[in-house]
């Protein structure tokens, strides 16, 4: 029995500190001097070297063959809430109709038209690129906001119909049928009933749908060219050119900060069952 | 009045899916049977030219077959860590919110953004691990620059992103488990492990699969990392199918030659995984029923 405790707390010891192994590693790093970097890997800040804000301050545009990341973060904000929004009105709309109209087309059901709308996810980016590489260019959206706004759309708004169906049946159509009754046309009862309860649904759809948008990398290194330059990109171009490892660490916790931090004000909304319908 | 409002409600989200998704598709398909390059541009019908160049192309089909074993190995060791973290947080030592956002952590992290920290967490000179190693009276590995230790260190970085994906879903999975089965299983006197194995695992079967579709989807689709890490190689050596495909479309921009590539992917892509669908539902059903 002790045997066993002691196995599994070892385990979750293990896996814990194997979680935030790389995230404290790119910190430590952030604050090395440049002769603890070079000499070999160094650990513990104060015992293995002094810190110093020499790669923070060069991510800000200070000291020799700096950068400036601050724009790059509002072009990741601006790509990112944009696709998200765009994504979430859609899609949460789409899914009360189909949580609540029976649809009919031929053979094609609710069911399939649910499922039409989760296959995108399937989908590879590369396949797309092409095209939209093609029209982006035709309609001067390549290297905008804009145009990475609408490319997104295409891989968010499936995993928010996909939550928000889900959400949706949950809700009891009593509800609905009771707003009817008190004269409410159908967009009145999901604008005034429905969507007040479903801040729960709309948090999770929201999260997932910001997650996969801020970490998105493919589709901003194949349709901007330098104007608007996102975050994941950034990073990547300071990692193909002679970045010292400070810099490199400093800006890659810069990149991923909002969102963990995000995540944490988030954490409460991501517990139990949010997700349980969706993976059936 | 119902139908119409029905359709207003659909059709707007609907549309703009089709407008993004399904036009572009079939813009790609076309694509594929002209000759559209950088010294080209414009719709030149060339035939079945680009497909045939497709089924001589060793450099794609050998990322494809690198992609199989791949896929495959990443998800299975995320489903093992995954299920085993989840059952911990589930009952175990580590219920409760500390630990579920601690584990949930590298998910909220960018995967490209990661994949740079994790190349210099395995630079050869002067990296933690090859440090270790050392300390350890192991001779430094190569890691970056030698193929099989390169691969070893993408599934280290991939397992490290996507673990925590599988452990939320699975433990939202084991949450909505109904009470009577365990309550029936301990008054049977059944154990831990015979517990797991005759009670949670197949209740749990549907949720698997579910999980483990979607992360062989995701898993399938790997660029950032490869982009990152090793650039696909040395030399062609980690090189997946949506690497290779961004070189040849979108580095050299022959963008028929990248069309009909991307589309025998994503065709073979759908055909394997439809099958590993059925497999995996036919595997999960108790034998008898």
């Amino acid at each position: 029995m002790l045997m066993k405790r002691v196995l599994t707390l070892a385990f979750v010891t293990f896996w814990s500190i194997f979680v935030m192994m790389p995230i404290l590693w790119a910190l430590v790093t952030s604050l090395k001097p440049p002769e603890a970097v070079d000499f070999g890997a160094t650990f513990i800040p104060f015992v293995d070297f002094t810190p110093t804000l020499l790669g923070w301050e060069s991510i800000f545009g200070v000291g020799g063959g700096s950068v400036n990341l601050v724009p790059a973060l509002f072009n990741s904000i601006i790509v990112t809430f944009g696709g998200a929004a765009i994504s979430l009105v859609l899609g949460t709309v789409s899914a009360y109709g189909l949580s609540r109209f029976a649809y009919k087309l031929g053979f094609i059901r609710n069911a399939d038209i649910v499922f039409f709308f989760i296959s995108q996810r399937i989908m590879p980016p590369i396949v797309l690129s092409f095209p939209f590489f093609l029209m982006l260019r035709n309609l001067g959206l390549l290297d905008t906001h804009l145009g990475l706004i609408l490319v997104s759309i295409g891989g968010l708004m499936p995993i928010v119909v996909w939550l928000m169906v889900d959400f949706f049946n949950g809700i009891p159509r009593e509800l609905d049928e009771m707003a009817m009754l008190e004269g409410y046309s159908p967009f009145e009862t999901f604008v005034k009933v429905i969507l007040p309860l479903s801040a729960p649904g709309l948090t999770v759809a929201g999260m997932f749908a910001v997650i996969f948008g801020w970490n998105d990398f493919f589709y901003p290194l194949v349709l901007t060219f330098g104007q608007v330059v996102t975050l994941p990109l950034a990073i990547v171009a300071l990692n193909a050119t002679i970045t010292p490892y400070w810099t490199l660490s400093a800006a890659a916790i810069f990149a991923i900060l909002p969102l963990v931090a995000f995540a944490f004000a988030m954490e409460r909304f991501l517990s139990r069952g949010s997700l349980s319908g969706a993976v059936r | 009045m119902t139908k119409l409002y029905g359709r207003l409600f659909l059709l707007p989200g609907l549309f703009t899916l089709i407008a993004i998704i399904i036009f572009p598709l079939v813009f790609t398909i076309a694509l594929s049977f002209s000759n559209w390059s950088v010294a080209n541009s414009g719709f030149d019908w060339v035939g079945g030219r680009n497909w045939s160049a497709m089924a001589e192309n060793d450099r794609f089909w050998a990322s494809m077959t690198r992609l199989l074993p791949f896929a495959f190995l990443t998800v299975v060791i995320q489903y093992v860590l995954g299920f085993a973290i989840a059952m911990f947080a589930w009952k175990g030592v580590a219920a409760g919110r500390f630990f579920r956002v601690l584990w949930l952590i590298p998910m909220m992290t960018t995967p490209v953004v990661m994949s740079v920290v994790w190349k210099s967490i395995f630079n050869e000179t002067v990296g933690p691990v090859n440090f270790f190693l050392t300390a350890a009276g192991v001779s430094p590995i190569a890691w970056l620059s030698s193929s099989t230790p390169a691969m070893f260190a993408i599934i280290v970085a991939e397992v490290w992103q996507w673990t925590p994906f599988m452990f939320l879903l699975l433990l939202a999975g084991l949450l909505s488990l109904p009470k009577e089965p365990f309550l029936a299983a301990s008054i049977d006197g059944a154990g831990p492990i015979r517990t797991f194995f005759a009670v949670t695992l197949p209740m749990m079967a549907p949720v698997s699969i579910g999980a483990i579709i979607i992360r062989l989807i995701e898993a399938s689709k790997i660029f950032d990392t490869i982009y990152a890490m090793t650039s696909g190689g040395p030399g062609s050596s980690t090189e997946t199918p949506s690497y290779y495909i961004y070189i040849v479309g979108l580095r050299n921009f022959d963008l028929a030659n990248g069309a009909t590539l991307s589309l025998t992917y994503l065709i073979t892509f759908i055909v394997l995984l439809t099958v590993i669908a059925q497999i995996l539902t036919r595997l999960s059903k108790p034998k008898g029923v």
